[in-house]
Order: structure tokens, then sequence, then C-alpha cells
């Protein structure tokens, strides 16, 4: 059952990317090119999805607990740090290097298309990297001061 | 390279989109987000956590081939950059997703969605470096 819920509700959302045109890089890199070939249409993608999910999540977190599993588990953190500010700005330098977010390219792979294999591929090594980090950061003793 | 603007497709993908976020909450208890649903798949901790989250992606893989079967159409994606764009800009998108604890989807559609100060922040954050970067790229280097 929640492999089930949770392969269609997969499908739900990438329909959506599909539908929406997030999944094509061509017109995510044009809605941020507004001193070029803008297309707002991105505009309409996430003022859609907000609407719904800030209005069902409303309704749904007042509930005791999700039907298929036994916590909602939701960040709770509300404080900035430099590690939140810096790890969004350095992915949107990504997102407008590829034009793909992962978001976009997760329903994307279903093409069978190479270069969206070869994109998430590097996500992964990405990702990889950044949870090595804090690792590193710890490794290194620092020098200490005479 | 021009794009069509096509505000009604994308308003219903959107309004999809929403509906995925939503579901995946009330039936799962789980944040939509793109990065932290790979993340969990290419390092699982456990077979539970593992599970749903294959079976989501794999739902999300399914969607161009069910959009074929419903429609007879083939979604439209076009890769205006290079290979090396896509690698680069992979690789970064993945590392800066994970250190910033979301994308797209993770803060600029589940934790708006909530009024997560955070999110809020980081989306303002990467479609201000995103539109720079694109602007950059299009109209600093090569235009």
């Amino acid at each position: 059952m929640r492999f089930l819920s949770a392969y269609l509700i997969g499908l739900v959302f990438g329909v959506g990317i599909v539908v929406s045109g997030m999944a094509n890089p061509a017109k995510v890199l044009n809605f941020f090119d507004v001193a070029g070939t803008w297309d707002p249409s991105l505009i309409f993608v996430m003022g859609g999805a907000l609407a719904v999910a800030a209005l069902g999540y409303r309704f749904v977190l007042r509930r005791p607990a999700p039907v298929l599993a036994e916590t909602f588990q939701v960040p709770t953190r509300r404080d900035l740090d430099v590690r939140l500010i810096v790890g969004a700005a350095v992915f949107g330098i990504g997102w407008g290097i590829a034009g793909f977010c992962p978001g976009g390219a997760l329903p994307a792979l279903g093409t069978g298309r190479v270069e969206v294999a070869i994109f998430v591929a590097a996500v992964i090594a990405g990702i990889g990297a950044a949870r090595i980090l804090p690792d590193l950061r710890r490794g290194p003793r620092r020098p200490t001061v005479p | 390279m021009e794009t069509a603007f096509t505000p009604l497709t994308s308003l219903a993908g959107g309004l999809l989109i929403g509906l995925a976020a939503v579901l995946l909450m009330a039936l799962h208890g789980r944040i939509a987000g793109a990065t932290g649903i790979l993340s969990g798949i290419v390092l699982p901790a456990g077979w539970s956590e593992w599970s749903w989250r294959a079976a989501m992606v794999a739902g999300m893989a399914s969607a161009p081939t069910a959009m074929m079967l419903a429609t007879g159409t083939y979604p439209e994606i076009t890769v205006p950059v290079p290979l090396a764009y896509l690698i680069v800009g992979g690789v970064i998108v993945g590392f800066g997703a994970s250190l910033g604890n979301g994308c797209t989807s993770g803060h600029g559609v589940c934790g708006m969605a909530r009024f997560s100060p955070r999110s809020i922040a980081a989306t303002l954050v990467f479609m201000a470096t995103t539109a720079l970067t694109v602007f950059v790229i299009r109209h600093g280097i090569g235009g």
C-alpha cells in the first residue's frame, strides 16, 4: 500500500512537472532570462503549486498523524544560518547553468534521454560531496596560535 | 531560443505538483522535496526509508510514458546548453541543494507553503542567483 501510494503520488508529481514545463530546461532558463527571451510561464507553476500546497497543508497538518505513517516529519527549524543561505545561493548557480533542477530532472529521466541521466548522476555526485564536507571540516585540526 | 508562453498548462501542472505535495504529507507525512528524496535513495537509511522514495521516483519517471499513452504526444524537452553545463551544473545543484537542505520543490513549494522563514529565505536567494547566473551566461560572457 505504501509502495503503490508513493508510486502514484510520484506519478501525479511527475505529470505536474512535465505539464507545467519544469522538465524542459529551455523553458526554465527562459523564465530567468528577463533581459532576453523571457517566458513568464513558471510563475503560474509556482503560484498553482503554492496555492494548493498551502491550503492542503493547513488541513492535513491539523490531523494527529498521516494515514500510512506514524508521524508527520516536518522541519521545525526557523532560524537562518550561513549554511542554508550559501547552499541556496550555490544551488541557484547550478540551476542557472544547467536549466534542470532535481524535481524537473527526475520526471524527465523517464524520457530515456542520456543527457538527463548524466545530469542526475552529476547531482548525486554533488550530494555525495556535500555529505563528506562536515567530515572534512572536522578532520584537519586547526593550527594552534603560538 | 524562444519558448511559448503557456499560462494555462503551467498553472495546471502547478496544481498537480501542489496536489502531490499535499498527498505525500497526508498519506506519508513527508515533504515532497526532490533533493531529499534523491538523497534518501542514494544514501539510504534503512529499507523503509528507501522504499517509498524509490517508488515515488519510479512514479515520477513514469510520467512521460503515462502522458504519451494518454495524449499521444511525448513531452517536449529541449536542452539548450552543452553537455558540460549539465555535468558542472548538476554537481553544483546537488552540492548546493544538499548544503541548503532543499531545492525548488522542497523549499520553493513545500517550505514556502508552510510559511517557513528558512524556505522563504532560501527560495529568494536561489531565485536571485539563478537569474544572475542566466544573465551572466547569456548576456555577460556570450552575449
